[in-house]
């Protein structure tokens, strides 16, 4: 019995001006899936996960989340629905210390829909989980790179998402951090919360994912398990070429 | 009394001072529209350029237009020390635009009641023998003092025009916007492509300054019913777009004649307002936008 | 400071300035307080938009004014009462506030800036040219003959300014110590991550500028009566839109404090040099100060102070 659809991405198409960044992807995510999204560069990655999270509107097709029809809605009352996502280039809140950082969305998203007290409490778990705890007074301004990343991932599910989106959270790590990235996502996704990874670190997305779609040039070109995705010549010409 | 002749001449007259008021946007297309600095000193600058040609003028006798020519160096090299300043302290730091904006806003400030503690609040004009004449072209009756800085004006926005579009700095400021990796992989740094870019704002409003105190008399506060003007040019043209600035400034020239006209000139600042409003309300991209 | 420990601070100091103009005759010194405690107004509510926010208001004279021609407007047709006045004037300028942002706010916040930059320069054209208000001539206003426990009016305006005065700065606290004052910050620091983490920045900015907008216009309700004669340049001069922003910028942005300390500072500081140089000289070495401390110490005296206490204990 496949476990319900959780995120339904229907024929979203996006347009910048005259170029063409999404043409009509459609694509469904379980819920507690693992799925990688993945694709060359400039293929429509981020520009979806945007229309997923609200950060950007679709010109044409339907989002759905848990069922319902979020293409209007703007993107703070799609967290508080349960959608978080992390930045490619770390966002945090400079100014503001780590723990200050997690207790934002922990109060604007998480308790949207469940009324408990302790923010502050919830925050310290989840970067006691996360491993940044010993920072959790530090101003955000003064982590590392690595740090910074963690932080997202902290931040998002301080959101107390049921959809994850990880965008790119490990371009750039050396091999030991991905590794620590890539055991904080088998976490959560312990957690029962679905995870969309999006990355270029092959051995991470063949690893961690369940199913993975592949873009190019703003159209799905193939879906499937990872050994499937291997083998299939129309992803290795979109990355290679011919 | 509502005429034809009148209603052309208003429209001339309107499309002439519109010709200006693109010279005096264009620095804020360049420094605003592709280099995203909210300059919103350029009209303060402007004043400034006014002032100089009123010295050289007055003290030299020298003609405005050439002194606003000659000024252009001095204010290039003024350019780009700002713009140095406003770099290592804002955009480095990668500072919102609150702080640069604070900035700017207290140069205008400086600028602006230095010039009045130096020359008290007295309009200044300059004298030139053709300013107070009149051509007349069929139908229509051009004055000087409108058409000279009209066709100084046009010069200046085609001359930059072509730099941005034929030049290899000009097309390298157009980049710096949108692609600096590629930029610095064709070896030109975007630092100083971005300083040279504001370097040249600043520079048009030398000449922009000479314009205006032929157009009018000049005291130290005009700068600041430019802001309006120049930034309602800049979004309703499109931001960026050096022809987009042009027809933008045509239609707030002409618009501004009319209400000037027929409805009072204390209304005619509100004209620059409503359609910054207007047009950040219903397409923000302008007409010309990316 | 704890809150009740400050509510008890504002108390005693109510209570000493109402025992203060019993004793103190010279009423220049409380034409001088009305003005310091008028910028306090003034640069809190801009900090509120500005500080907290992140977004820059040029146009406080604008606000300020639509206050004091609020005023104006109520005394003339009906005579209307100081409270009335206060509440009215907030309202008017309130919902300028609100109709700005919703035009600009969608917008980045350069926009929003600009917008009021030139609606300060519209809004006095405008006033300029309604003769029910005077127009360019100007308005006079004459003070109630019968003034109510105090010996005169100046008096009487002085403690009504005190008091709104520590109206604004409770209500910047709050802010500050609230969730609406965290998700400011948040929008503040990053507007898209704070969306996506749930903050409604729209809402939260339109409601930051109408509550400054308001703050700033309950700041000109007095006005009228102080002045007695008002017209357009001195309701909407730049004094007004720099100060209010150089006094947060110099004090610190971060917090409630910062403001106070600017407005104090500097407000006394011109209140002093106006006596001995021009206001022309006065208004440049403000923006020579401000330019000075937005490049050297963007955090403000507050700032420098934390952090040579921080030295301190370190």
């Amino acid at each position: 019995m496949t476990p319900p659809v959780l995120l339904d991405v229907r024929g979203v198409t996006k347009r910048f001006g005259g170029f063409q960044a999404l043409n009509a992807v459609s694509l469904q995510v379980f819920e507690r899936e693992r799925f990688g999204l993945i694709g060359p560069n400039g293929s429509g990655k981020t520009t979806l996960i945007n229309c997923v999270s609200g950060a950007l509107r679709n010109d044409e097709g339907e989002i759905r989340f848990e069922g319902r029809d979020i293409t209007r809605l703007p993107a703070h009352q799609r967290t508080r629905q349960g959608i978080a996502r992390t930045f490619q280039i770390p966002r945090p809140f400079s100014t503001m210390t780590v723990l200050e950082n997690l207790c934002i969305p922990a109060e604007y998203a998480a308790h949207a829909r469940s009324h408990g007290a302790d923010v502050a409490g919830e925050a310290m778990e989840i970067l006691e989980l996360i491993g940044l705890d010993a920072k959790a007074g530090t101003r955000a301004a003064g982590l590392t790179q690595i740090e910074l990343r963690k932080l997202e991932l902290a931040r998002a599910l301080a959101v107390k998402p049921k959809l994850l989106i990880s965008d790119e959270s490990m371009a750039g790590l050396s091999s030991a951090e991905v590794d620590e990235i890539l055991a904080i996502l088998f976490a959560l996704n312990e957690r029962g919360i679905a995870i969309v990874m999006i990355e270029h670190i092959m051995r991470a997305v063949m690893r961690f994912s369940q199913r993975i779609v592949v873009l190019d040039a703003g159209e799905r070109i193939a879906e499937g398990g990872p050994e499937a995705i291997l083998g299939n010549a129309a992803v290795e010409k979109a990355y290679l070429g011919e | 009394m509502f005429s034809f002749d009148l209603l052309l001449d208003v429209v001339v007259a309107g499309i002439l001072i519109g010709g200006f008021y693109a010279a005096v946007s264009l620095g804020i297309t360049v420094a605003f529209g592709l280099l995203d600095v909210v300059n919103i000193a350029h009209p303060a600058f402007v004043i400034l350029g006014a002032y100089g040609a009123y010295v050289a003028n007055s003290r030299f006798g020298l003609d405005p237009i050439l002194a606003g020519l000659l000024g252009m160096p001095v204010f290039f090299l003024l350019g780009m020390l700002v713009y140095r300043v406003y770099y290592t302290s804002f955009e480095k730091r990668g500072e919102e635009s609150l702080r640069g904006l604070v900035f700017f806003f207290g140069i205008t400030f400086i600028i602006e009641v230095s010039l009045l503690l130096q020359y008290g609040v007295d309009y200044r004009s300059v004298e030139a023998a053709y300013v107070g004449e009149t051509i007349a072209l069929g139908p229509v009756d051009l004055p000087f003092r409108l058409a000279i800085p009209f066709a100084v004006a046009i010069a200046l926005t085609v001359a930059l025009h072509l730099f941005l579009s034929r030049t290899f700095y000009g097309r390298a400021v157009k980049a710096v916007s949108q692609d600096q990796l590629a930029l610095r992989l064709m070896g030109a740094s975007p630092v100083r492509i971005k300083a040279l870019a504001f370097a040249i704002a600043i520079a048009t409003a030398s000449i922009a300054g000479a314009l205006l105190i032929m157009i009018g008399p000049v005291e130290p506060s005009v700068g600041r019913e430019y802001i309006g003007r120049v930034f309602a040019i800049a979004v309703l043209g499109g931001m960026g777009s050096i022809g987009g600035t042009l027809v933008a400034a045509l239609i707030l020239g002409v618009l501004e004649s009319l209400t000037s006209t027929f409805y009072g000139p204390s209304w005619a600042l509100a004209v620059s307002f409503g359609i910054l409003l207007l047009v950040l309300a219903v397409r923000p991209a302008g007409l010309f936008g990316r | 400071m704890g809150g009740r420990a400050l509510l008890a601070v504002a108390v005693a100091l109510v209570a000493v300035a109402v025992a203060l103009t019993r004793v103190l005759d010279n009423q220049y010194y409380y034409f001088a307080a009305y003005v310091i405690l008028q910028y306090i107004v003034l640069a809190t509510a801009w900090n509120i938009l500005g500080g907290y926010t992140g977004y820059v208001n040029f146009g406080s004279a604008a606000f300020f004014a639509m206050g004091a021609y609020t005023s104006a407007v109520l005394i003339k047709a009906f005579g209307a009462p100081l409270p009335v006045l206060v509440v009215a004037g907030g309202l008017v300028s309130g919902l300028l506030g609100l109709g700005i942002g919703y035009l600009t706010l969608r917008l980045r916040g350069v926009f929003f800036a600009i917008a009021t930059l030139a609606l300060a320069v519209v809004l006095q054209t405008l006033i300029m040219n309604w003769r029910y208000v005077g127009g360019s001539r100007g308005i006079y206003t004459i003070r109630p003959a019968e003034v109510p426990f105090f010996a005169n009016y100046v008096e009487l305006l002085f403690v009504v300014m005190l008091l709104l005065a520590l109206g604004a700065l409770a209500t910047a606290w709050w802010i500050e110590h609230s969730w609406v004052g965290r998700g400011l910050m948040a929008i503040r620091d990053n507007e898209e991550a704070a969306e996506c983490m749930g903050v409604p920045t729209l809402k939260l900015k339109l409601l930051a500028t109408t509550v400054s907008g308001a703050l700033m216009g309950i700041a000109g309700t007095p006005f009228p009566y102080y002045l007695t004669y008002m017209e357009p340049t001195s309701a909407f001069n730049l004094d007004y839109a720099v100060n209010s922003l150089a006094m947060p910028m110099i004090g610190g942005t971060t917090t409630w404090v910062g403001p106070l300390v600017g407005a104090v500072l500097l407000g006394t500081v011109q209140q002093v040099a106006t006596v001995t140089i021009s206001s022309a000289l006065n208004l440049l070495i403000v923006g020579v100060v401000v330019v000075a401390f937005v490049i050297l110490a963007p955090e403000g005296i507050v700032g420098l102070f934390r952090r040579k206490v921080g030295k301190a204990r370190a």
